[in-house]
């Protein structure tokens, strides 16, 4: 388990080096996606459109944040992660299209992003559920948002972030540390069974 | 007593509920992260603890998912103020509340999906009354994120399954919920009565702290033993595998149908959040956390 700071946009050679169960603290920019900012980038992708922003090298994360206007600024609130299971269906395509090298979020991905992910270099990082402030502690700077029609939770907000928290690295290189823990429980069970159900 | 005086303790808990974690609670996460053995899984218990602390401290939601909300209430015979007028004053303050916290506003038709803004909208708030002896009104308020109440389960089993099959259903809900209602978890369970009451109970169970003893002998025991199973699975903090996959299990019965063994779950994120408030009819006596 190595301990490592990364700046985004991140680099294959960045990727390559990072093994399940590495911590990770990053900086630079962020992209917030949800469900719908996914469904929308894929359809402008497959019309041959081009997206407002660049998500080559881009770390993408999970989260419909709640954020605030002051004085003509953008306040982040509160920032935790967001199911990422939900944009299964949607994120191989995502990270082959933009060349998407990292995403944020929480509870793992299945079989095939984490195909996708191995042939295309990218990592999954997982940050803590929940964690609403220290993640908009880290955010130092909202330096933008897109297709804010979707609503506040599905835009794609921009995020300026220092050192964004412990990141624990659980999808790489065709390992995916979710499957693997779900196995060892499911290993377990019987035996649960047997000594508490007598 | 106004009007007033109990929509600005509204907002007041909405507040401390969103921007502070019970003691009880605070305190269990402590414990499990000085006996978590999984490295992984202390790092994630480390950033629950500092992101509490940052909360608190910058008077900012703790989790974005702030929830519905939902209000308990047990309301004296001679209160000076009646339960509807109560009931409106509260609704006000979740209005106001999601603005000036602000909180983020969760509550949607469940048909259009359209959101109201403001976490109101109808049955919603939800209270859930008591009529109490006395002149003093207690209100429990929880925001109830959907990560965990999507881990909803009722079992309506068959009475020949016993206890046991309380403690299997249990396991088999636990290893689907995985990692998905932000554990580690504390887990409502509502055994007997009927399907409703099974859930109701499930839910009002996990009003009761966690250093809080139920007075069944029984049901001490089974909350030990059910805990004592989960936090055998290895799932662990955020389904990255340790220990600590619950905080503590709370639970309680209601006699039920011979025919009939309904079991209710009900799971609350870590970030088990709850605020009180004991309003005499004079003025506000207490309020916590």
């Amino acid at each position: 388990m190595s301990e490592f700071k990364l700046k985004t946009p991140l680099s294959e050679g960045d990727v390559d080096k990072l093994e399940v169960g590495d911590i990770v603290y990053l900086s630079g920019e962020i992209y917030t996606a949800r469900d719908r900012a996914h469904k929308r980038a894929i359809e402008l992708y497959e019309s041959g459109e081009e997206l407002p922003f660049d998500w080559n090298g881009a770390v993408i994360f999970h989260c419909g944040p709640v954020v605030i206007e002051r004085n003509g600024d953008w306040e982040v609130v509160s920032a935790g992660p967001t199911t990422s299971s939900r944009m299964n269906d949607l994120e191989p395509k995502v990270i082959e299209y933009f060349g998407v090298r990292g995403i944020i979020g929480k509870g793992g991905m299945n079989g095939g992003t984490t195909e996708a992910m191995n042939k295309h270099k990218c990592v999954y990082f997982s940050i803590t559920g929940g964690a609403g402030v220290l993640v908009a502690q880290a955010v130092k700077r909202v330096k933008g948002v897109y297709w804010e029609d979707l609503g506040m939770p599905e835009a794609v907000w921009v995020f300026s972030v220092e050192d964004l928290g412990p990141l624990v690295v659980t999808i790489s290189k065709g390992r995916n540390y979710y499957l693997e823990v779900e196995k060892k429980v499911l290993s377990v069970k019987e035996n649960l069974l047997k000594r508490w159900i007598k | 007593m106004e009007l007033s005086e109990i929509e600005e303790i509204g907002v007041e808990l909405l507040r401390r509920a969103v921007t502070r974690l019970p003691e009880d609670v605070k305190e269990s996460l402590k414990r499990a992260l000085s006996e978590e053995e999984s490295e992984i899984g202390r790092t994630q218990l480390e950033a629950i603890l500092k992101n509490v602390e940052m909360a608190e401290k910058s008077g900012k939601p703790m989790c974005q998912d702030t929830g519905v909300p939902l209000f308990f209430l047990r309301v004296g015979k001679e209160f000076p103020v009646g339960i509807e007028e109560i009931k409106s004053a509260l609704v006000n303050s979740v209005r106001r509340g999601t603005k000036e916290i602000p909180l983020r506003p969760n509550v949607v038709d469940p048909m259009s999906r359209e959101n109201t803004g403001d976490n109101s909208g109808r049955k919603m708030p939800y209270f859930d009354v008591e009529i109490v002896d006395g002149d003093s009104l207690e209100i429990t308020f929880m925001p109830k994120g959907a990560g965990s109440e999507n881990m909803s389960f009722l079992g309506m089993l068959s009475p020949s399954k016993g206890v046991n099959g309380i403690k299997e259903f249990v396991l088999e809900k636990v290893i689907e919920a995985g990692g998905k209602p932000c554990p580690p978890t504390i887990i409502g369970i509502g055994i007997g009565g009927t399907a409703d009451l099974a859930m109701k109970l499930a839910k009002r169970s996990l009003l009761r702290p966690l250093n809080e003893d139920h007075n069944d002998e029984r049901i001490r025991e089974l909350e030990r033993e059910i805990a004592e199973m989960v936090n055998s699975t290895g799932i662990g903090p955020m389904g990255l595998g340790g220990k600590f996959t619950c905080l503590g299990v709370r639970m309680d019965f209601a006699s039920t149908h011979t025919a009939t063994l309904p079991v209710a779950i009900n799971f609350q994120c870590w970030a088990a959040r709850r605020s009180y408030a004991l309003i005499e009819k004079d003025g506000v006596r207490r309020v916590l956390p």
